[in-house]
């Protein structure tokens, strides 16, 4: 059905039997054309082109149109936003042809007969729509057949027809689609509403075992999510990314965010570092990207004054990228507790929640610490001195602490802070009762 | 140029940061961060820790006070608003403890690791990333090209970047602008400034980071308990 360049010159024309392409070209790559698939494709476009205007309308079975007029101050006119629809385009993968006129119908003509032009006025539009090939505006293969058996070549010749006489050949509908095209006749669009959640998937053109070439990929479905967004003046707290084997179940790679973001670019560099943590078993198919909650984001001002303490997006981006890699539970502050047990007094917590002590708190707790070991470590008791690489000098203490008969956690302990013969600070503690003993709990550093 | 008065230019050249002398310490490029202990400013470049490059600390042991002497720089520069990453730290930093040394406890981002690669690699990107005031590194092995890494993600930040290594690494070469080996001296901080930018300094520096008195007795008896809840000691 299509055929790339390299092919043409090779010889191999769009409609010819495979077989005979083969005899052309015997490295020819075949595949079979999916329409389900390109229409899928289209509306990925679509989502993403409604960052550009809401009004966009799908035109089967390969054109897409939008209603730009409210949008050309924004986007800063007509050229540049041409120009920036091509080039998303691009970076999704997809070649694309824009042309511009004052009825959909017609600007769907030009860009379908490749005539990249930009008509702003309706008595140009009549002039440029003359010189395209019939077929664009004949859908019906008979028919074609007939108006070229009459000599009719071009729009041109189909509109100089007797109006009265094509219409009872070939029906009022031809003559209907020619009218609206040159704006004589409404054309009511049924406009593409955006779904409320974000799928896309990408079939590879090849099975791909490298994480740098499914990055490429991923890409063009980042930029689909980015323009989709941006549509939505939305963003995203958590994306996941799937890969396809070709059996087997999917790999899913869930990416969290700090803050919510919409940038394409970003969300490349946390799947790089995501896809670094993973060893791909088998070759990959096909990549998805879905994105279920989208919140609001708004926009936020850019500081005139880049503050010392750094802009808080790049602490934000910092902790994305750490946790892409190391995963979100390596990434964390410290907190306090409001409990007795020294083991328990300290948690991990979400970053910057941690919580300090409070006023008043200061004066009930010894000296504590910087290092706390994981668990207790026993150490040996020789003559009634505790020893750690020698015998320990007792220096403060003893602080004691019972707490924790409620929940089964019951510790009795003296605390001591001790001096090692190497002069570093422990922190050590007596268990009392009857099972007494000495344990290393934490280092002074 | 600069003859008719040759002296102005050329101690405007001896002011920049890239040029030392050997008589003096050097001019450093970004502000330091001081130490809080004044007999330590003095000797250092900058009267402080330095920012933009690696500092290496060389503890004797763990536990001598090798956090101890950082404390009052991390402090200040979490009251300042300024975040403290903590890549790979040996043991689990105490809350209770860093709150009571002054450091704001929100400021803080601990990074665990498994592999000491994810260790290098998380302290260029914080270095890197501009959002830490300071970077605290606890590389289980280090070679001398990552060092290298290391320095270079640091100039381009303007954090203090903070190297935790064993003693031994003192015979070997590094990048790093500061190092200072840390041994202890009758209750105090002997520190030794391997290298620093500028004069050769012979003498240890004494530093007083501050241990807990001695109890009366070696051993106390455990007295019996009346009261549940924990008492403060004498620290």
């Amino acid at each position: 059905m299509a055929c790339d360049g390299r092919a043409r010159a090779r010889g191999v024309r769009p409609g010819i039997a495979a077989s005979a392409a083969r005899a052309l070209a015997h490295d020819l790559v075949v595949r079979p054309r999916d329409r389900c698939e390109e229409t899928e494709a289209l509306l990925g476009v679509a989502g993403w082109a409604a960052q550009f205007t809401p009004s966009v309308a799908l035109d089967l079975p390969d054109a897409l149109v939008l209603e730009v007029s409210g949008s050309l101050k924004l986007f800063g006119g007509v050229d540049r936003m041409r120009a920036s629809l091509l080039e998303g385009c691009g970076q999704m993968g997809f070649t694309a042809l824009a042309a511009c006129a004052p009825t959909a119908r017609g600007a769907a003509w030009l860009a379908r007969a490749g005539a990249e032009r930009c008509i702003e006025h309706a008595e140009a539009l009549e002039s440029a729509l003359a010189a395209l090939p019939l077929h664009l505006a004949v859908r019906a293969a008979d028919t074609l057949e007939a108006l070229h058996a009459i000599g009719a070549r071009t729009v041109g010749d189909l509109a100089a027809l007797p109006r009265d006489g094509l219409a009872r050949r070939f029906g009022q509908a031809l003559l209907d689609d020619l009218d609206r095209a040159h704006g004589r006749r409404a054309d009511p669009r049924a406009f593409y509403v955006p779904p409320a959640k974000f799928h896309a998937r990408l079939d590879l053109p090849a099975e791909v075992t490298l994480a740098e070439s499914l990055l490429f990929a991923a890409r063009r479905l980042f930029v689909q999510l980015e323009g989709f967004l941006a549509a939505r003046a939305g963003g995203v707290r958590r994306l996941e990314l799937r890969l396809f084997h070709r059996e087997a179940t999917a790999i899913v790679l869930p990416i969290g965010l700090v803050a919510p973001s919409r940038d394409a670019a970003h969300f490349t560099l946390l799947a790089r570092e995501r896809l670094g943590t993973v060893a791909l078993a088998a070759p990959v198919r096909a990549l998805a990207l879905a994105a279920d909650d989208i919140v609001p984001l708004t926009g936020a001002p850019l500081a005139l004054f880049v503050d010392e303490n750094g802009r808080p997006e790049d602490w934000q981006k910092l902790v994305e990228r750490l946790r892409a890699r190391l995963g979100t539970a390596s990434v964390h502050g410290v907190g306090i507790v409001a409990e007795h047990r020294p083991e328990y007094a300290s948690h991990a917590c979400e970053l910057t929640l941690a919580r300090g002590r409070e006023k008043g708190e200061e004066a009930k707790v010894g000296l504590r610490p910087f290092w706390l070991l994981a668990a207790p470590r026993p150490i040996a008791e020789i003559g009634a001195v505790p020893h750690h690489g020698g015998p320990l000098k007792l220096l403060a203490g003893p602080e004691r602490i019972e707490s924790g008969w409620w929940d089964g956690g019951e510790v009795a302990r003296d605390y001591f802070v001790a001096q090692t013969p190497a002069q570093a600070l422990v922190w050590i503690y007596r268990t009392r009762g009857a099972a007494g003993g000495w344990f290393l709990h934490g280092l002074f550093a | 140029m600069g003859l008719a008065d040759p002296g102005a230019p050329l101690a405007a050249l001896l002011a920049r940061p890239d040029i030392r002398r050997g008589d003096a310490l050097a001019q450093v490029a970004n502000p330091s961060v001081p130490t809080g202990f004044a007999a330590l400013d003095a000797e250092l470049p900058g009267g402080g820790w330095p920012t933009g490059c690696l500092t290496e600390c060389l503890p004797a042991h763990e536990g001598i006070g090798e956090l101890r002497i950082l404390g009052p720089a991390l402090a200040a520069l979490s009251r300042a608003g300024k975040r403290l990453a903590w890549i790979a730290p040996p043991h689990l930093p105490y809350a209770p403890a860093l709150d009571a040394a002054g450091i704001a406890l929100p400021q803080l981002l601990i990074v665990r690791t498994a592999a000491a690669r994810d260790a290098l690699w998380a302290a260029e990107q914080a270095l890197a990333s501009a959002a830490c005031g300071a970077v605290l590194i606890w590389p289980s092995a280090v070679k001398y090209a990552e060092l290298r890494r290391l320095q270079l993600a640091a100039e381009k930040a303007r954090a203090l970047a903070v190297l935790f290594r064993p003693p031994r690494a003192a015979g070997e070469a590094s990048p790093a602008a500061l190092r200072l080996a840390l041994h202890t001296a009758a209750g105090t901080l002997a520190v030794r400034i391997l290298k620093r930018r500028g004069a050769v300094c012979a003498q240890p520096v004494v530093v007083n980071i501050g241990a807990p008195r001695a109890v009366d007795s070696a051993v106390p008896a455990p007295s019996p308990a009346r009261s549940a809840h924990p008492q403060p000691c004498d620290a």
